[in-house]
């Protein structure tokens, strides 16, 4: 019972690029989260105990059999571009489980398709990172994990809902919640329009990125 | 101390014209930020990954152009992965000829002998950017192992 939230967060990434899953895992042990990666969305379903046949009938998780103790995630970060599941495969698959669509999603891709992050975020991710994700990136993850922690997974997603019960001293991460939660509602609803505050990278905003020192080249010939 | 002296500022150097001439771009850069006493060989672990990952796509590319009847789906997924596993370490010019053939991949319609000498000749120029930049890291690596192991440390980057 430690009180330190960090230490508790796990993370489960999907990828299937091995260089990419030592990265992500890097990136994210670096924020001080506990990791697991795997190398498809297949995997990923397995080591949440969600088997195909019974997705969304049960209110409670389905634990598989080699698991001995429920398996505790706090976010799941997936790449896009997978073979046989996709990332966006696998995002329907969690929102379509009662016992997983509380988790937090995050997609990675390494393609800028403006309609694939639209998608995406529709179908209800968190965020959309573009390839190579940075440090930058998986510092913004933090919220999202917090309201697991904060959640009644029973209820909807709705602001200024007090919950019974909470030591007093979370309230400063609720309010980073409903902020937090006040943008995720305007990016829903707004895919196409740029959100400079949000940070989401995307290709158009590669020059303007306050934390590059140098700029990026992204399918042009290098300038000796 | 002098030896270790002109030992990092011949990597400094080494590293700064490997960024000039393009060979690697900022995000080689993040993967030394990840590195520290904890993880002091991060950056090799991961680029011996990729060295391993990058012969085996290029001899998945290899035998995908040899075949009768050229899968240019096939040659497109395995162009893409290198793409990705080069933009993740920051082999700049690995990554643009990556975009390159998979842009002739793209226009695969076309019978005849064409499209596949043009992407013979794509791979042969992934091959030979990708030599290149392995014998730059390769040599990169040489260097701090020689500042390491003269009891030196690491220019911080």
């Amino acid at each position: 019972m430690g009180m330190s939230m960090e230490s508790q967060f796990h993370v489960l990434a999907v990828d299937d690029s091995i260089i990419d899953r030592k990265l992500i895992e890097r990136l994210l042990k670096t924020s001080s989260y506990q990791v697991t990666t795997v190398d498809s969305g297949t995997k990923a379903l397995e080591f949440l105990g969600l088997h195909e046949d019974d997705q969304s009938n049960t209110e409670t998780p389905s634990v598989s059999p080699n698991n001995h103790q429920e398996v505790d995630v706090n976010l799941i970060i997936t790449d896009y571009c997978m073979p046989g599941m996709t990332g966006y495969d696998l995002l329907r698959k969690i929102k379509e489980s009662s016992s997983l669509r509380d988790i937090p999603v995050v997609i990675m891709s390494s393609e800028n398709v403006p309609s694939r992050i639209s998608r995406c975020l529709e179908e209800g991710a968190e965020e959309f990172f573009l390839k190579p994700v940075r440090l930058s990136d998986v510092n913004r993850l933090r919220p999202h994990m917090m309201k697991t922690k904060l959640k009644d997974p029973k209820q909807d997603n709705e602001e200024n809902k007090e919950e019974s019960g909470k030591p007093v001293s979370r309230s400063l991460e609720e309010k980073e919640e409903q902020q937090q939660q006040h943008q995720q509602q305007q990016l829903h609803r707004l895919p196409q329009q740029q959100h400079s505050n949000s940070n989401k990278r995307k290709a158009l905003e590669e020059g303007l990125s306050p934390d590059r020192t140098r700029p990026r080249y992204n399918g042009l010939t290098t300038v000796v | 101390m002098d030896g270790v002296v002109q030992l990092q500022k011949q990597l400094v150097d080494y590293i700064a014209s490997l960024f000039h001439e393009g060979f690697l771009d900022e995000q080689f850069n993040q993967l030394q930020q990840l590195q520290d006493e904890s993880n002091p060989d991060f950056v090799v672990e991961v680029v011996s990954l990729f060295f391993e990952d990058s012969e085996r796509l290029l001899n998945e590319l290899a035998k995908a152009l040899e075949q009768e009847t050229i899968d240019f789906r096939k040659v497109d997924a395995h162009v893409h992965q290198f793409k990705g596993s080069s933009s993740s370490i920051g082999a700049h010019r690995v990554q643009n000829v990556c975009i390159t053939f998979r842009n002739y991949c793209e226009e695969q319609n076309v019978e005849g002998v064409e499209p596949w000498h043009r992407c013979l000749k794509c791979l042969q120029q992934v091959k030979h950017e990708y030599s290149l930049v392995r014998n730059k890291l390769e040599t990169l690596f040489q260097l701090e192992k020689q500042i390491i192991a003269a009891g030196g440390s690491l220019p911080a980057t």
